[in-house]
């Protein structure tokens, strides 16, 4: 329960914060979230990393639907990833997973007592 | 806390992100680049995306509207000019920033603050040829004038408002892709882009380095052999019989022209690293309502220029209760540059003419403060130190030392990587102080030929062929510029520096500039051939283009009752009239019991062929890789005796030394065998090599003309970003055929304008409207063009605000 509280509450702080602030706001946003509920590292990188997908992947794909995948697919031929739109949505999502995920243990080993 | 594990653990995360948050040599920030709220999705714009807004600017003075037909074009309501420019550089911007910040970065020479070293080399040269220079002097003749000054300035203001109201996330994706900031307008920015399009037009049509060269190995009856300044069949844009007025001015040859000037054999070793295009040319023509069926008259405009995506050109409406115009802009500067009015259209190929020569400066040290100059010498008028920044290296300093001519282009620190290291200083009328923006907003709200006439008559530079054609019957072609009036022989070679006898000693008076009203014929057109025969009174050099003139006459002058869709057919004509004229020579004198098998295959093809330039025509891969190869043969080892090499003759010349004198071409003998080749031997071996590549391409399936050329519209990036780019067009056409598609340069509009009593237009670009590769707007056009097919173009009224065809609109008001 704390687990899926927290991701949600990751993923909810990392969109709002992104409204306003620059691209890292999602470490931040993590990073809060692990203070704020804490759970054990490895549950915190989870939890972090897992919001950070959802959202970085979700949002990403809707941006590409109502785009008809025009633009993806051509950033997926420059990066390269073969021309391939759903893998670049997964890209983006892990590299949001991975900065939301370090920042969430960040914060877990802040509150940790031992 | 747990100290070690949680700074282990936030090194790790400042790092991800400082890591993600660079730039990587050609690799974006790829945290911000992915960040679906920040990065290229921001980019990716919605099919159904809703252009419509409501916006306020304090610089306003009025109400505004900017309707949006289906297309993305915007029709432009304004209340006053100031306002109407405003817009359009609001619109501009919205649509093109990245290419007008671009384009206007590469003109001033600041490309490495972009491409970083690479581009090092080509900024120095943007300098040296005095680019900035050149708009600056534009920029004072446009401050003189109030009225220019306002609407400048009133483009700029709009430019500005956009970039003022952009967010991060809202920058064009290639900022995010080369990792910088757009950059403020201004009008000195105009000014740059009208001379980026300066050079484009006027910097490359002329040959003097390398014809210096070519005068050492040519005697000077070869020489103009080879270099004809009047090709024999010419049809000059001024209808040949034409007499002309003798010259208002008579330039003298000074009297060391046959010992310093003609005589002098010495080789130049510096070359321009970014010479225009070749192929920068263009077809215009009109016909008199005699020739076509509604009786009203036709004109038609197709600038061939390189082709890219974003175009060079946007499609706009500009209308204010006093003037409507409609027809292509130029993202960066104010007005319609090709269009139509309520009463008039006009269109505009390239002159051309030669308006750029080189002198030869003695400094009389290395700091080239001073140089030898009428018996002394003489202080230079400025040096400026040239800071080029660039993108992931140090700044690189040029100093550029401007003589009475204009800036030294080469000399021993720069353009000469071989021996002698000249000091050349150029003179080009890009320098001279003008005002080439007015003209355009003059013929805006031109209403008959003389208020044509009075718009074009102060453009400078490049010199133009402006096709004119009114409601009220007129038609019109003059060739405007400023061009110098030379004596027999300037500024074909790198002249002495040394005094002001080989200085240009006045210009050609505008009236005298060739020009033609209603002839008989019932039309006029122009296609960068020479404009007047040799009854012309001045001596006019220039990169002229003859072959494609040739065909629109040959077949206008056949046609009557034209119909805008015959127009259509012509520009899309793929007759290729050279080889008309070569093949003959080259089918007789083949000697086909030397030709390989497979030369002889492919000798069939071109037999069978019925001389279109077609997409899927094989005989025009074949016919032309064997006029290449001939080329090659003839004249390789004649024009590689110097170094750099000579130039190569035009394609018309070559085909009229066939033609005429087949069996004493002299330069047919390759001088590197033994043996004397003939004519004969050239035209066999070279067909028997163009078999080789041929036979290459048709394994690879590439005999087809389109597949052979493979039509490609590239980002302005080019290699850079493939995935931006359109490939494997189906067009055919060449640079001397009225279809004029090269590899990656062609017709970059197409615009056909009946003047009928309700104006009926068709246009075309091979693009779209939006520079952003995430809209679906950003080559919607592309396979219209292809296909050859047109938009009709609709000049939209005030009380059309509800027509179906409006999609969305823009309000715009004080506040």
């Amino acid at each position: 329960m704390k687990f899926l509280v927290a991701l949600l509450l990751t993923a909810l702080l990392a969109f709002v914060a992104g409204l306003w602030l620059g691209w890292w706001s999602i470490a931040i946003a993590a990073f809060l979230i692990a203070v704020l509920i804490h759970q054990k590292a490895g549950k915190a990188f989870l939890s972090g990393f897992t919001g950070g997908f959802l959202l970085w992947g979700l949002l990403a794909l809707l941006r590409d639907i109502p785009n008809e995948s025009l633009l993806s697919k051509k950033i997926a031929a420059i990066l390269p990833l073969g021309g391939n739109a759903m893998l670049l949505i997964l890209v983006t999502a892990f590299v949001g997973a991975l900065v939301a995920g370090f920042g969430a243990m960040s914060g877990s080993y802040l509150r940790s007592s031992k | 806390m747990r100290i070690v594990p949680f700074i282990a653990s936030a090194v790790v995360t400042t790092g991800l992100v400082w890591a993600l948050n660079k730039g990587w040599g050609t690799i974006p920030p790829m945290g911000r680049f992915l960040s679906p709220q920040h990065g290229f999705w921001q980019n990716a714009e919605a099919a159904d995306y809703d252009y419509s807004a409501d916006l306020k600017f304090p610089d306003l003075k009025g109400k505004a509207n900017v309707y949006f037909d289906e297309r993305l074009v915007p029709h432009i309501f304004a209340d006053n000019d100031e306002d109407l420019y405003f817009l359009q550089g609001y619109i501009h911007a919205k649509f093109r920033l990245f290419q007008m910040d671009l384009q206007t970065k590469a003109a001033e020479g600041r490309a490495s603050e972009i491409a970083g070293p690479k581009a090092i080399n080509y900024d120095k040269e943007q300098r040296r040829l005095g680019m900035r220079f050149a708009a600056e002097n534009a920029l004072k003749e446009i401050e003189k004038d109030p009225v220019s000054l306002a609407l400048f300035t009133a483009y700029t203001k709009g430019v500005n408002a956009y970039i003022h109201s952009l967010k991060e996330s809202e920058e064009p994706l290639e900022y995010k892709l080369l990792n910088f900031k757009p950059e403020e307008w201004s009008n000195l920015r105009t000014a740059l882009l009208l001379k980026m399009m300066a050079k484009m037009l006027s910097s490359g049509t002329e040959n003097d380095l390398e014809d210096t060269n070519a005068k050492t190995i040519f005697s000077q009856q070869d020489f103009n052999t080879i270099y004809p300044q009047v090709p024999d069949s010419l049809l000059p844009i001024v209808p040949k019989g034409t007499i002309f007025d003798s010259a208002g001015i008579i330039p003298v040859k000074p009297a060391t022209a046959d010992s310093l000037y003609f005589g002098k054999e010495d080789i130049v070793t510096a070359t321009e690293i970014s010479r225009p295009d070749k192929n920068n040319g263009s077809n215009n023509w009109v016909v008199a309502g005699s020739k076509t069926q509604s009786g009203a008259p036709i004109l038609c405009n197709d600038p061939h220029l390189e082709l890219s995506l974003p175009s060079i050109w946007f499609e706009m409406q500009l209308s204010t209760p006093t003037s409507s115009s409609y027809g292509v802009s130029l993202p960066g500067s104010p007005f319609i540059i090709i269009g139509f009015n309520d009463h008039i259209a006009w269109g505009v190929t390239n002159a051309q003419r030669d308006v750029k020569d080189y002198f030869e400066i003695k400094f009389k040290d290395v700091s080239k403060k001073e140089y030898w100059y009428n018996g002394k010498w003489e202080p230079v008028q400025q040096t400026r130190i040239e800071e080029i920044k660039v993108k992931g290296g140090a700044t690189v300093y040029d100093t550029v030392a401007y003589t009475g001519f204009g800036p030294v282009m080469f000399d021993q620190s720069f353009g000469d990587s071989l021996s002698n290291k000249k000091s050349l200083a150029i003179r080009w009328t890009a320098h001279e102080p003008s005002n080439e923006g007015i003209t355009f907003y003059k013929l805006n709200r031109a209403k008959n030929y003389d208020e044509y006439v009075d718009a074009i008559k102060s453009f400078d530079c490049p010199g133009q062929n402006f096709v004119f054609a009114s409601k009220t019957g007129d038609i019109a072609l003059w060739q405007q510029g400023k061009f110098p009036a030379r004596w027999n022989g300037q500024g074909l070679y790198v002249m002495p520096g040394e005094d002001a006898s080989y200085n240009w000693q006045g210009f050609i008076p505008q009236n005298e500039n060739p020009h033609a009203k209603n002839p008989e014929r019932g039309f006029l057109e122009s296609a960068n051939q020479r404009p007047a025969d040799s009854a012309y009174p001045y001596f006019i050099p220039g990169t002229y283009i003859t072959p494609r003139a040739i065909a629109i006459e040959h077949f206008l002058s056949g046609m009557t009752g034209i119909t805008p869709a015959d127009m259509m057919k012509l520009q899309n004509n793929y007759f290729n009239t050279l080889a008309e004229e070569a093949l003959p020579v080259l089918l007789k004198y083949v000697n086909e019991n030397e030709l390989t098998p497979e030369a002889g295959r492919y000798l069939e093809i071109i037999k069978a062929w019925n001389l279109e330039a077609d997409p899927a025509s094989k005989g025009q891969t074949a016919y032309q890789n064997w006029w290449n190869s001939l080329e090659e043969a003839i004249w390789k080892d004649d024009m590689s005796r110097t170094h750099p090499a000579s130039p190569m003759p035009e394609d018309q010349t070559t085909a009229e030394l066939l033609i005429k004198d087949t069996s004493s071409l002299k330069f047919a003998d390759n001088i590197n065998t033994p043996q004397v080749e003939t004519l004969s031997d050239d035209i066999t071996i070279a067909l028997n090599k163009a078999a080789i590549l041929l036979a290459q391409k048709e394994k690879e399936g590439k005999l087809e003309w389109s597949k052979f050329k493979n039509p490609t519209i590239y980002h302005l990036l080019k290699d850079a970003l493939p995935a931006f780019a359109r490939k494997g067009l189906n067009v055919g056409g060449s640079g001397t055929i009225i279809n004029a598609v090269t590899h990656s340069h062609g017709p970059s509009w197409r615009m056909i304008v009946q003047l009928s009593a309700t104006t009926e237009a068709y246009g075309v670009y091979p693009a779209g409207q939006s520079g952003n590769p995430g809209s679906k707007y950003y080559d919607n056009f592309v396979d219209t063009w292809v296909k050859g097919e047109y938009f009709k173009l609709w000049m939209m009224k005030a009380s059309e605000a509800a027509d179906t065809k409006v999609k969305w609109t823009m309000k715009f008001g004080k506040g």
